[in-house]
């Protein structure tokens, strides 16, 4: 980190002398175990707690059609027992340790955690490793849970007018890859969902070698990794199954989708097919765009009243009420750009689709100006000084770039590599992958709130 | 580090376990305290391990303090602050844009919100001597002198309103206003920023606001970060400057009174139809001021109830039982008044009515019957077990410090937070909440159920 502070220098072009003593906090370390886990511990002494994960480099991706949703509803059967646990007993055991616990699931892998003190933390390395090795629960405790994942879809897609037409928009999206499929699945797949679903993604992907240990905190990294050894190191391991690579191919024509929903303001979004970064190791055609891509997104709304800001939420005749434009850059599938806004009153989509890829254009034509270009990397580099304050958030970075297979200090290669990115490179990404020919656009159109309207048709399927 | 000295702060936890037993005096956070000159009261925390530093400054200028005519008036004054400085003291105007690229180019972050009590400015910086002698400078400026354009407001009203009506369309916001209306009645802590309170806001009113209410002498300031007990002074005298300063010796301008919140006379239940995939259910009452003694009883009572994540009465008995819900919860919402208790879950249309019932028995139960003792040390182990990931950041220091300074909490108040947890009793906490919580006089609100 301390390489870090110092580029801060010449890039604030503001200090005259190294003021503050920043101690240089210890670096990570990793390891494989004897049966193929990674382990890696970040030590961080400024508080005597810890936070300990366990990340499978397996998510929704990674599902096949008719169980769409399993990654995660595993997910939530996995705090459900082992034979030595009871179905909850896992939740209270981490409790009664003192530790606040949860998981998520994307679309790339799925994470478990504890942030426990750090005298407890062999405690939770014991209990993860369990359910880890032997998670075991009834069809009768699957059928129960089953209905709170169906609740969580509901509640985050279902009556989310923007979930659902993002939902809609990577369905048109993609076609051969996996990310078509929504993170919680269909409803359709989840009322027809088996326990022998879930068992069999279960012993499929959940073997040492796809999977990471990733310890941050007041930790002793040599404890630690004889903690892991211990725990961990000595669960029974078979191979990872091989990947089918359902390669996206390429798109040939716009696309265009509309969705109605009860809602006051229309929404657009703009998703164009990009390059996602593939290594920080060695050189791969494309990486270099996928990374200025990353900064001519920042330059157009990485901060407020940043150029599509600027250009279409002010002034008298402002199109749009909100504005955003965003780059994947990482992923295990395939990356997307993504324009989006909402129309200001007596506006319509259409223009707010206009405006937002003349913003685009004006790039491609005149480039930006070193001023936003410095701009855009100094927020960056300050950046990398604050998020060392959240132990947390450093084991959440450090297990995601394990997860799509970069380096430990990815962290770093990474700025520094968004640091030597170039206006002329800027410039000459917005006018490369913003025509019609790979994009999708999705417009929410609102429907008037008709309390009196039937309810959207459900999916017929048995309930268990 | 998180405190100024590392050594004794690892020293105070390295026993953490045997505080489960053992009320030992330890020397915890070292939180040092002054006044300046203007009557601004100072909090910091040194933290030295990372070149960076957060400051929040609260005032008692909360939404509570609206017109009722006019709800919202302190977050959209807030919010407005951070749109353009005017020139003064030989500096040029920045309109929004020059002042947010100004931030960006530091670096740091400077804004302003508000809550029921609190308007609260935050400020980020690194901690390098130049740029944070910039980074306090601007901040200065935007603190003291906000233009609050006329052009711009019209605008951000738009927005808002547009905001609104789109909000209005979900069962959750109109489950959530049902429900404070019943709760609060006329109290502050019920309004509701509408198109109509909106359309009554114009910047004379922020303005006004903010030259009656921005006074260093009612500012209570938190600093955690890697800066000295003099240079965190010189800091704030900084952040001050360009404020008048009232003429030496002279009072600061006395608050009027705000009214507490009503309790409730008899129990509401308020049925709004509406389509959508889930009925949206809270169910609650007023609750209790930050100031009651048994803020410790009912902290961890609320926990066993509702609160503690997984292993919660409720989320037992409505989630693990029997499906009803991805997320159940109950928490109280202690501020300068009695802010709601609220308990909150959302359910297929056709199980409104059995997840309504299910928890009413459950908070019934529990307030006649309080936990039973395992439930109580389960909480306790928690609790106490787990004090160190409450201040294991400069962030969630910041919020602890701001929390003491805000409620006249003594400053030792951290040091001896586990020994207030670990000294409750199961007749504590049924005592207390039978105090609290009467479940024949809740307010219910089900927005969407099956008919």
């Amino acid at each position: 980190m301390k390489r870090l502070i110092l580029c801060l220098f010449p890039l604030l072009g503001l200090l005259a002398s190294p003021g503050a003593s920043a101690q240089t906090p210890p670096r990570a370390e990793q390891f494989t175990l004897s049966n193929g886990m990674t382990l890696i511990v970040k030590p961080d002494r400024r508080a005597p707690t810890a936070v300990h994960m366990l990340w499978v480099r397996v998510g929704a991706m990674d599902e096949v059609d008719g169980t769409s949703g399993v990654a995660h509803v595993l997910e939530h059967m996995m705090f459900k027992g082992t034979p030595s646990l009871k179905p909850g007993e896992f939740s209270r055991r981490v409790a009664a340790l003192g530790g606040r616990e949860n998981a998520f699931t994307s679309l790339d892998y799925t994470g478990y955690y504890q942030q426990i003190p750090a005298a407890r933390l062999e405690d939770v390395m014991k209990l993860e490793a369990d359910r880890f090795a032997r998670n075991q629960w009834s069809d009768e405790e699957f059928r129960k849970e089953l209905e709170v994942v169906k609740e969580e879809r509901r509640l985050r897609t279902d009556d989310n007018p923007r979930a659902q037409l993002y939902e809609a928009l990577h369905a048109a999206t993609f076609v051969e890859s996996s990310y078509r499929r929504p993170v919680v699945g269909w409803m359709s797949d989840l009322e027809a969902m088996t326990p022998a679903d879930a068992r069999a993604f279960y012993r499929r992907w959940y073997t040492p070698a796809n999977a990471a240990v990733v310890v941050a905190g007041d930790v002793d990294v040599a404890q630690v990794r004889q903690w892991a050894q211990r725990h961990y190191g000595r669960i029974a391991a078979h191979a990872v199954p091989p990947r089918k690579p359902r390669t996206e191919p390429a798109q040939a024509g716009l696309r265009r989708l509309q969705y109605k929903a009860p809602a006051e303001q229309a929404y657009v979004a703009l998703a164009f097919r990009v390059p996602g970064l593939q290594s920080l190791q060695v050189a791969v055609p494309g990486d270099e765009d996928a990374l200025a891509l990353t900064v001519l997104s920042a330059v157009l709304d990485g901060y407020s009243g940043a150029r599509l800001d600027r250009a279409l939420t002010q002034g008298p005749d402002r199109v749009a009420d909100s504005v955003g434009a965003s780059n994947g850059l990482l992923g295990r599938g395939p990356q997307l750009f993504v324009l989006d806004g909402v129309p200001a009153k007596g506006k319509t989509p259409t223009q707010v689709e206009a405006a937002l890829r003349e913003q685009v254009a004006r790039v491609a034509r005149e480039g930006v100006s070193e001023a936003e270009l410095q701009r855009v990397k100094t927020q960056w580099v300050a950046s990398e000084v604050y998020k060392l304050d959240s132990v947390f958030n450093q084991a959440r970075e450090l297990g995601s770039y394990w997860a799509q297979g970069l380096p430990l200090d990815a962290s770093e290669r990474l700025i520094e590599r968004l640091r030597a990115v170039t206006t002329e490179q800027v410039k000459s990404v917005a006018a490369k992958y913003f025509g019609d020919d790979q994009l999708t656009v999705g417009v929410l159109l609102p429907q008037p709130l008709d309390r009196s309207r039937p309810p959207r048709p459900q999916p017929t399927g048995a309930r268990h | 580090m998180l405190a100024i000295k590392n050594v004794a702060f690892r020293a105070a936890f390295l026993g953490a376990a045997a505080l489960f037993h053992v009320s030992s005096a330890w020397s915890g956070i070292p939180i040092q305290h002054w006044q300046q000159a203007s009557g601004a009261a100072v909090y910091l925390v040194a933290s030295q391990g990372i070149p960076m530093v957060d400051v929040q400054i609260d005032f008692d200028a909360g939404s509570r303090r609206d017109p009722p005519a006019q709800a919202g008036l302190a977050s959209v004054m807030a919010a407005m602050t951070s749109k353009g400085v005017r020139a003064a003291g030989g500096d040029v105007v920045l309109d929004e844009n020059a002042l947010s690229e100004a931030w960006a180019d530091l670096g740091a972050s400077f804004g302003a919100s508000a809550g029921n009590d609190r308007l609260s400015f935050s400020l980020r910086s690194l901690t390098y001597p130049d740029l944070l002698a910039k980074a306090t400078r601007l901040a200065a400026r935007q603190l003291a002198e906000p233009s609050f354009p006329p052009d711009v407001w019209p605008r951000e009203r738009e927005r808002l309103k547009a905001s609104l009506r789109e909000a209005n369309t979900r069962p959750a916001t109109l489950a959530g206003r049902a429900f404070a209306k019943a709760v609060y009645g006329e109290h502050p802590y019920g309004y509701e920023m509408t198109e109509e309170t909106l359309d009554r806001i114009e910047v004379a009113d922020m303005r006004a606001l903010h030259v009656r209410r921005v006074l260093p002498c009612h500012a209570k300031v938190n600093i955690v970060g890697a800066v000295t007990r003099a240079q965190a002074d010189a800091l704030v005298s900084q952040l001050f400057a360009r404020l008048p300063s009232g003429a030496p010796g002279a009072a600061c301008p006395a608050l009027p009174a705000v009214a507490e919140v009503a309790p409730l006379g008899a129990a509401v239940e308020t049925r709004i139809p509406f389509k959508s995939a889930q009925a949206h259910v809270l169910i609650g009452q007023p609750g209790y001021k930050r100031s009651d003694p048994d803020f410790f009883p009912l902290l961890v009572g609320n926990y066993i109830l509702g609160g503690g994540g997984f292993v919660s009465r409720l989320t037992a008995e409505v989630r693990e039982k029997r499906g009803l819900s991805y997320s159940v919860y109950s928490y109280f919402a202690p501020g300068l008044h009695a802010g709601a208790f609220t308990l909150g879950l959302q359910t297929r249309p056709d199980q409104a009515d059995q997840a309504v019932q299910v928890s009413r028995e459950v908070v019934a139960r529990f307030v006649a019957q309080g936990p039973t003792a395992a439930e109580l040390q389960a909480a306790k182990d928690n609790l106490i077990g787990g004090f160190a990931l409450r201040i294991d950041s400069n962030r969630k220091l910041l919020d602890n410090v701001a929390n003491i300074a805000w409620n006249n909490l003594p400053l030792d108040y951290l040091d001896h937070w586990t020994e207030q947890i670990a000294r409750i009793t199961q007749a504590d906490i049924k005592a207390a909440f039978a105090r609290k919580l009467q479940p024949e006089k809740m307010v219910t609100v089900i927005v969407g159920a099956k008919p």
